[in-house]
């Protein structure tokens, strides 16, 4: 039979792994991309990921998803519905059948379709395929008997042994894929490094099920291959937005010459970023856990007048607790980069879910005339770049940034081109020149920019006070004088509007689009995939996304209005719509808003755009 | 010998209302920093909200007023970040113990290196007149006509229950006995709790009136010293002795009570329990403790960071962003 297998070849593929949240599925997924990223694929992967701690084994609530989009050339979302589905029990097929295409191939593990399985997944029937109406190819394989059989003369306990249960279905999914298994070894040879015999176990593992997929072509006539079609030479790791947020902070301080130093209070989805910092104390690193947000917040402002590149990370509950910290900074003209990783609100919300809903927070969320720049990344792998000019600007224009990332961002991953810090830009804070020692006083500007000077403590003659309460523009006294007041707001405006940020570039048919598509941050892969199946279909599309919302760019009312027809997609009821008719006489756009806290589903975006156009 | 007077350190004209016991303290501070001898531009004065928050403002030094209640965060932030500047917190008693209550006890128990000024009038002076948390039970104010329902803080008791390595009292009005706790406070490593007992001449006067003269103290207070024994009055008739699980007065010559009766104060002990009796002494039975009640030493948090910091550097073997991204798993596409 080995002779009629074929091998198809594909553009891109979208793999779901799923299971109980113990069952290891982020790892299997992780290898599955980082194999497929090694040989060029690119690779697009986001998580999915229950908010319960740990729910019940088998349990509906505590089904753990993992999701992959590999392809031949640049892939820009995890892609909508999965080719290959597997379902480790019988309440991950329950919950996650839904992401399956008509077309998808099902793996799963007959052995956790047991009975009892079935009840906890609440089956009424023994058999789940024919209850759910599956058409699908489905591979059933008892997965945790072959597991153990494999493992029999290790000496492993059962639980032990059957901890590697998704080390099969990857061995499988990579011989679906015609995978080099020997890539797949060393990522686990590296990850368990101090576990040797557990490495050997899941290597051990791994191989069954590849052969096992080999000697039964179970179930399936073809396997698949996906060509890397543009390759960027070069060095790659496969990184997350929150830790590409973390590298981004690092680099920028290292480029700035200052001490890192993160104020910060565990919130999800943003807790990563305290994680990955808090191990970096190599670098110089300083991270404190602070007793609350305010606190996390207040210190870093403390830090930032001491003279360290000061951050505070958190998600939209948190940035309500930060704001007055934050409004202290923006009078006091400090530097502060203020991370906020945006989940579903109000309130706690949908702690690890994706929203865009802090944008009118971020921007407008204070008490008095507060403007503050507002960063907004595009995609896990931006984060980095997009942390970095966050740095860049809160340092040499004095002032805090708010970063906007997600949920989705955060937790999605892609592979990433090792970044070489002499091609970013360097970073000049603008401290106080000696010549001003003796008569400095804080709120003295240059010109140009209508920036302060920085002068950190331990220099001699340069000894000043900074408050919350405002102050004389001159000689930096406290002062309530009514012309003073009026003047410093509009100086401290001023000085944000001056900030000079890159065009917004426009994608697909921008000379003769008949609907220019606007987005802002983490929907920028599903709406480019959205512009590009609009644009294969024929339609005159084009894109543009916004990373820089406070100031905008120059060239934002001239974009907006180069177009017959406008349609801004956001994960909110309509917050950057709002800001833009704000920003833009007369702009009135068509509006597609979700807050579902699910990313975009690129056909239902192509759907809905489709009717505004001819 | 320091090389400043405490003239290097004043800056401006104080606004406080005519008798104010901020001004008492902010002309020892000046007095005591010049004693210190640490430079004003390798000094930093943080303070948050309300009247005594105002006293960076009369300071030749680096100096920040912040925000209501978090000035102990501000200052922890400040410190951790850049641990040569010698910092000096002041709050106020609605501004350290209410709103900013949390950073208090967080900033105390991480033991971070900064001294903390409580100056404590028992009132909210600056929104003109309401209870604060040290307000006593009973206690009528502009919000609270019919007298509070509610027991105060007791600011030692706080700061002990937070594994607090130092506190030391000392009213307004007495610039010898406040320069002395200031002195102590900043030789101390660690977090240094300073209750300052003052006067709010227009909204809660008289609140300390028991000790706020020379002769109420020689009365109603006893000023600790360590490894002195613990004697108070006009002649140091008085004394102290231990009765039972308490403290009780006793009179020198009376019942056969000698000075080798009476306890000798151990500021460094590091069994907190009889510095927090002492610490929690009120009148009329009892005096009010002045001076350094507690002094131990510990490791600081500021220390401990940057000491972390040392350690795991000389055994990681990446120190700058190109090693650490090698650290990864990494591929190349040729």
């Amino acid at each position: 039979m080995a002779e009629e297998m074929t091998v198809k070849e594909l553009d891109q593929v979208v793999v779901r792994f799923s299971g109980d949240s113990g069952d290891g599925m982020q790892l299997a997924g992780n290898i599955f991309s980082n194999v497929s990223a090694t040989v060029g694929n690119d690779i697009s992967t986001f998580p999915d990921y229950p908010a319960d701690i740990r729910a019940p084994q088998g349990s509906l609530t505590g089904v753990s998803g993992f999701q992959i989009h590999v392809g031949s050339g640049k892939v820009f979302t995890p892609g909508d519905k999965c080719d290959v589905l597997v379902a480790m029990n019988a309440a991950a097929l329950k919950t996650q059948y839904k992401f399956a295409k008509s077309t998808a191939c099902i793996i799963i593990d007959t052995d956790c379709f047991q009975k009892a399985d079935l009840d906890k997944a609440a089956f009424t029937t023994d058999n789940p395929i024919e209850e759910m109406g599956i058409r699908q190819d489905v591979i059933a394989a008892p997965i945790s008997q072959m597991v153990k059989d494999c493992l029999a003369d290790t000496g492993m306990d059962n639980k032990s042994m059957l901890k590697c249960r998704n080390m099969f279905a990857l061995g499988l999914v990579c011989w679906l894929f015609n995978r080099d298994l020997a890539l797949a070894e060393s990522f686990l040879r590296a990850k368990f490094a101090k576990k040797p015999a557990i490495a050997e176990a899941n290597i051990k593992v791994i191989h069954a099920g590849y052969d096992y997929g080999h000697n039964t072509h179970a179930s399936v006539n073809h396997t698949y291959k996906i060509e890397t079609k543009v390759k960027v030479p070069g060095k790659y790791m496969d990184i997350s937005g929150n830790k590409a947020t973390a590298y981004g902070l690092i680099a920028a301080a290292e480029k700035a010459g200052l001490r890192l130093y993160l104020g910060s209070y565990p919130i999800t989805p943003a807790t990563d970023i305290l994680h990955e910092l808090s191990k970096q104390k190599s670098l110089g690193v300083t991270t404190v856990q602070c007793e609350d947000e305010i606190a996390g917040c207040a210190s870093a402002v403390g830090a930032a007048f001491a003279g360290a590149l000061a951050v505070t990370s958190t998600s939209g509950p948190g940035v309500c607790l930060k704001s007055e910290a934050m409004n202290l900074a923006v009078i006091q003209e400090l530097p502060l980069v203020v991370v906020d990783v945006q989940r579903g609100g109000p309130s706690t919300g949908l702690p690890t879910k994706s929203e865009q809903t802090d944008l009118l927070q971020a921007l407008f969320g204070r008490n008095g005339e507060s403007p503050m720049p507002v960063i907004a990344a595009i995609s896990p792998t931006n984060c980095f770049d997009a942390a970095f000019a966050a740095c860049k600007m809160a340092l040499e224009h004095m002032t805090p940034v708010v970063l906007l990332t997600d949920a989705f961002v955060a937790n999605g991953s892609s592979a990433w081109r090792l970044p070489d810090l002499k091609d970013y830009p360097s970073i000049t804070p603008p401290y106080a020149p000696e010549e001003m020692k003796g008569h400095y006083t804080p709120y003295q500007r240059n010109e140009q920019t209508g920036v302060r000077y920085w002068a950190v403590p331990g220099r001699e003659g340069f000894a000043h006070i900074l408050g919350g309460l405002e102050k004389d523009g001159r000689t930096g006294a406290i002062s309530t004088e009514p012309e003073n007041h009026d003047m410093m707001c509009r100086l401290r405006a001023d000085k944000i509007a001056r900030i000079e940020v890159p065009d917004v570039e426009v994608y697909g048919c921008k000379d003769d689009a008949e609907l220019l598509i606007v987005g802002f941050g983490g929907t920028f892969g599903h709406l480019y995939s959205a512009m590009e199946t609009m644009n294969r279909a024929g339609k005159k599309v084009a894109l543009a996304h916004f990373q820089y919302l406070n100031p905008l760019p120059k060239n934002t009312c001239e974009t907006l209005r180069r177009y017959p027809k406008v349609v801004v997609a956001e994960q909110n009821l309509g917050q950057f719509a709002g800001y833009l008719r704000m920003k833009v006489d007369g702009f009135v756009p068509y509006q597609f808003n979700q807050v579902k806290g699910q990313p975009f589903v690129v056909s239902e975006l192509v759907e809905s755009f489709m009717s505004m156009v001819k | 010998m320091s090389n400043y007077t405490a003239k290097d350190f004043k800056k401006g004209q104080p606004r406080w209302c005519p008798g104010c016991g901020d001004h008492f303290f902010l002309a020892s501070l000046h007095k005591a920093m010049a004693e210190i001898g640490v430079a004003p531009h390798e000094t930093a004065v943080i303070s948050g909200i309300g009247c005594s928050s105002r006293l960076p403002y009369y300071m030749n030094t680096y100096a920040m007023q912040t925000i209501h209640g978090r000035a102990a965060a501000i200052s922890t932030g400040f410190k951790v970040a850049n641990p040569d500047i010698t910092v000096w917190q002041v709050s106020g008693d609605g501004d350290g113990l209410a709103i900013g209550g949390n950073h208090f006890i967080h900033a105390i128990r991480r033991n971070v290196d900064i001294n903390m000024i409580l100056l404590n009038n028992r009132i909210y002076g600056l929104t003109k007149g309401q209870y604060s948390p040290t307000s006593p039970r009973g206690f009528v104010s502009k919000s609270s006509p019919y007298g509070t329902v509610e027991d105060p803080f007791r600011p030692a008791e706080l700061c002990f229950g937070a594994r607090g390595r130092f506190f030391a009292r000392a009213v307004a009005t007495d610039a010898v006995g406040t320069v002395e706790i200031l002195k102590a406070a900043a030789a101390h490593k660690g977090a240094a709790v300073c209750e300052i007992l003052q006067n709010c001449v227009i909204f809660n006067d008289g609140t300390h009136e028991s000790v706020y003269t020379k002769e109420g103290r020689s009365k109603n207070a006893i000023v600790l010293e360590h490894g002195k024994p613990m004697l108070f009055g006009e002649n140091h008739e008085f004394g102290l002795m231990q009765d039972g699980f308490g403290l009780k007065v006793v009179r020198l010559g009376e019942n056969g009570v000698t000075e080798k009766d009476i306890l000798v104060h151990d500021a460094h002990c590091q069994d907190n329990t009889l510095q927090l009796k002492l610490a929690l002494m009120e009148g009329p039975d009892f005096p009010v403790a002045l001076g350094v009640i507690r002094d131990v030493d510990d490791m600081t948090y500021n220390d401990a960071v940057h000491e972390q910091i040392e350690e795991v550097s000389s055994k990681k073997k990446y120190h700058n962003f190109r090693e650490l991204l090698l650290t990864n798993d990494i591929w190349e596409v040729k």
